[in-house]
């Protein structure tokens, strides 16, 4: 799950982590009264979930309140588009206007789960404000890392060895040390997945400071943390893939015709690359889960076709505790319920696949069965490109 | 013929009660596998489908001599019961779960090293040696007894696998799915190593998908000491970046974890990369001569 910056920043405040005074806007109005609190030259940041919002005029110096209620105006409402958004962009809902800093150096500092040494990762560099998977290609030698130890967890001199490794001197040091001991607590406490200050700032009077914060957190973990689940934006998020989550079905929208309906994340994955395969593009990643009952299917059914640039749907089920002839008496009453328009090819295999097929047949309506995973593709590509099969 | 679990494998189920382990566990038990007690804290003294239930895994392994452990209780409950079992003296401790913290698992498999337990799992459809023990959530019936293994990170594709084998008449001698998480307890390497040196596997399938750097990791091992042919498939080649494709693990981070580099890795190791899913049953029998 992913915040905002301004959220994030909020609990690196609890945790004793320093980040710039500032506040949260819905409004021009409310960014003015922010930036006149503040008293200084301010920044106002257009808050969305993805990265590049600088490059994209998302983030602007202001110089008065006046000049925040217009900036924070302009920007409110507005579709952001960065290089992480698409190219339909990403509406601004909420800007959060913060007093400008006087800075003296740029730093970046990560922390991540690194899966090949099953640990928590502490990566800090000098190339801040940078793109960290571009340092990472071309000069990795710059990124300093540290890892955690499970049991221990960060130890305060691995701390400093980041934080004299990063060039830093004096109490400018133990500041950062303290910087990355803090951060981590909170990493470790609140479930994160990655937790990223790029950049990190030294100041001009020596002082250290998170400018930009982002936080992800295990979605596993979210049930042991409730007040970080409320921090969930919704409207960052894709409606049809909050629909799906909420009637445990795994769905991700994709660019493609051909809508796939499948039991389990792997074979979804392999359904997909079979389509392109074929020819074709897939609609949709889908996993109706282990237990593909008559209701699941039907609400994966309505949230694919709610697609329209769905041509035909490939139904592939690969029967194992999941009996084939429930999922294929719900993708009988499904097509039937939701009066479906576009072809549907039905490939099933394993438990009870052969009874399952006969109530396909016998249904009286338009689908295509197929046998193997190849024909099953080949067919629902056909159909989605109005040829007969 | 078989790595990790045979017709000796003697296992104790914990969440035996629950709605998941009771179902199960009969289904194993049609199979063929001992299952020679449950553990449900609390129901100790009771019987299960006529096994034997017990407070604790380490009263099982006393009374009933459990080796193995297959895990079904809730994700905020699994690090801890994969800890009992292994303080008990279990071997194997197979992790079905599905929604355990990374963090957890992170701090279970630090505590594992060095003491000999392996661990399959979790978010896993578990291990079976054909004809003789099932340990999981697998349909028994796809599978047939021979001499291939199988290793995948997936469910429902696994069995994809497995059903393209037996239809051609290729048997396995065992098939495992490692699960589909960030931090799992056996990667492809560890069971790689137990397939290279198991007398009776002659030959490897290798599912991996999306995500983490495990597939590379098994290709240099592949490359540099597998004695045996190795056929793979890699999902998620048409997966977009930065998405999570059901897995927890699937997922193409900071431009990492793409299909494309693992097929490289594997094809440069002498793997035999099957572009499409639909053929890794026939890319074995190409591989073996058959």
């Amino acid at each position: 799950m992913k915040i905002h910056e301004y959220q994030a920043k909020e609990l690196l405040r609890q945790y004793g982590v320093p980040v710039p005074d500032g506040g949260v806007a819905f409004t021009s109005e409310e960014a003015r009264e922010i930036a006149a609190r503040l008293n200084t030259r301010a920044v106002v940041k257009a808050q969305i979930h993805a990265g590049g919002r600088g490059k994209a005029g998302g983030v602007q110096l202001v110089s008065t309140p006046d000049e925040a209620a217009s900036t924070a105006g302009e920007l409110l409402g507005k579709s952001l588009v960065t290089y992480q958004t698409g190219p339909e962009g990403q509406v601004v809902s909420r800007v959060l206007v913060e007093g400008a800093l006087g800075i003296a150096s740029e730093l970046y500092l990560g922390m991540v789960i690194d899966r090949a040494t099953e640990r928590v990762v502490v990566m800090a560099s000098t190339e801040g404000g940078v793109e960290i998977e571009k340092v990472a290609a071309e000069t990795p030698e710059k990124i300093l890392k540290q890892y955690a130890d499970p049991a221990l967890g960060l130890m305060p001199y691995q701390a400093r060895l980041l934080a004299f490794g990063l060039g830093l001197q004096g109490k400018t040091a133990s500041a950062a040390a303290s910087f990355i001991m803090k951060l981590y607590q909170l990493f470790v406490d609140k479930d994160c997945s990655l937790a990223e200050i790029n950049p990190l700032v030294i100041l001009e009077d020596g002082g250290v400071i998170a400018l930009d914060a982002k936080l992800n957190f295990d979605d596993n973990a979210l049930y042991r943390h409730p007040e970080v689940t409320d921090l969930r934006d919704l409207t960052e998020e894709e409606p049809l893939e909050i629909e799906a989550s909420e009637y445990g079905l795994s769905y991700i929208k994709l660019d493609g015709n051909v809508g796939c309906m499948v039991n389990g994340a792997g074979l979804a994955m392999a359904t997909m690359d079979i389509i392109k395969l074929a020819g074709g593009e897939p609609a949709n990643f889908l996993d109706v889960g282990g237990a593909a009952k008559e209701e699941s299917v039907t609400n994966a059914f309505r949230i694919i076709l709610a697609d329209e640039n769905v041509k035909a749907v490939l139904v592939n089920i690969f029967g194992g505790i999941v009996r084939c002839d429930i999922v294929a008496q719900g993708v009988v009453n499904a097509a039937r319920n939701l009066d479906v328009k576009v072809p549907v090819v039905v490939r099933l295999e394993g438990t009870n696949a052969e009874e399952g097929l006969k109530l396909i047949e016998e249904s009286g309506m338009k689908f295509v069965t197929a046998k193997g995973l190849k024909t099953a593709a080949e067919n629902a590509v056909k159909a989605a490109t109005g040829q007969e099969v | 013929m078989s790595i990790l679990v045979n017709r000796e494998t003697r296992v104790v189920v914990q969440g035996i009660t629950g709605r998941e382990g009771s179902f199960h566990t009969e289904q194993c038990v049609a199979y063929g596998t001992k299952v020679v007690a449950g553990v449900t804290p609390g129901k100790g003294g009771e019987t299960a489908n006529g096994i034997p239930v017990f407070n604790t895994v380490a009263e099982a392994v006393e009374k009933e001599g459990a080796n193995a452990s297959l895990i079904f209780v809730p994700p905020a409950f699994s690090g801890d019961a994969v800890l009992e079992s292994a303080s008990a003296g279990i071997e194997l401790v197979v992790c079905i779960t599905e929604g355990i913290p990374t963090v957890d698992m992170i701090k279970v498999k630090d505590a594992l090293r060095g003491t000999g337990v392996r661990m399959v799992g979790p978010n896993c459809p578990g291990v079976i040696t054909p004809g003789q023990c099932k340990m999981g959530i697998m349909p028994g019936f796809i599978h047939m007894e021979g001499r291939v293994g199988v290793i995948s990170r997936s469910g429902t594709l696994t069995y994809e696998a497995v059903a393209q084998l037996t239809e051609l008449g290729i048997g396995q001698s065992t098939c495992i799915g490692i699960g589909g998480d960030p931090v799992i307890g056996s990667t492809f390497l560890d069971l790689l190593r137990l397939f290279n040196d198991d007398p009776e596997t002659d030959a490897v399938v290798l599912i991996g998908e999306i995500g983490g750097s495990a597939e590379e990791e098994a290709a240099e091992y592949i490359g540099r000491e597998m004695k045996k042919p190795v056929v793979s498939f890699i999902a998620g080649q048409t997966a977009p970046p930065g998405k999570r494709m059901g897995h927890a693990g699937a997922i193409i981070a900071g431009g990492k974890g793409t299909a494309a580099e693992k097929v490289s890795a594997l094809e440069k190791a002498g793997v035999i990369v099957s572009s499409s899913p639909a053929d890794i049953g026939a890319k074995v029998a190409e591989v073996l001569g058959l």
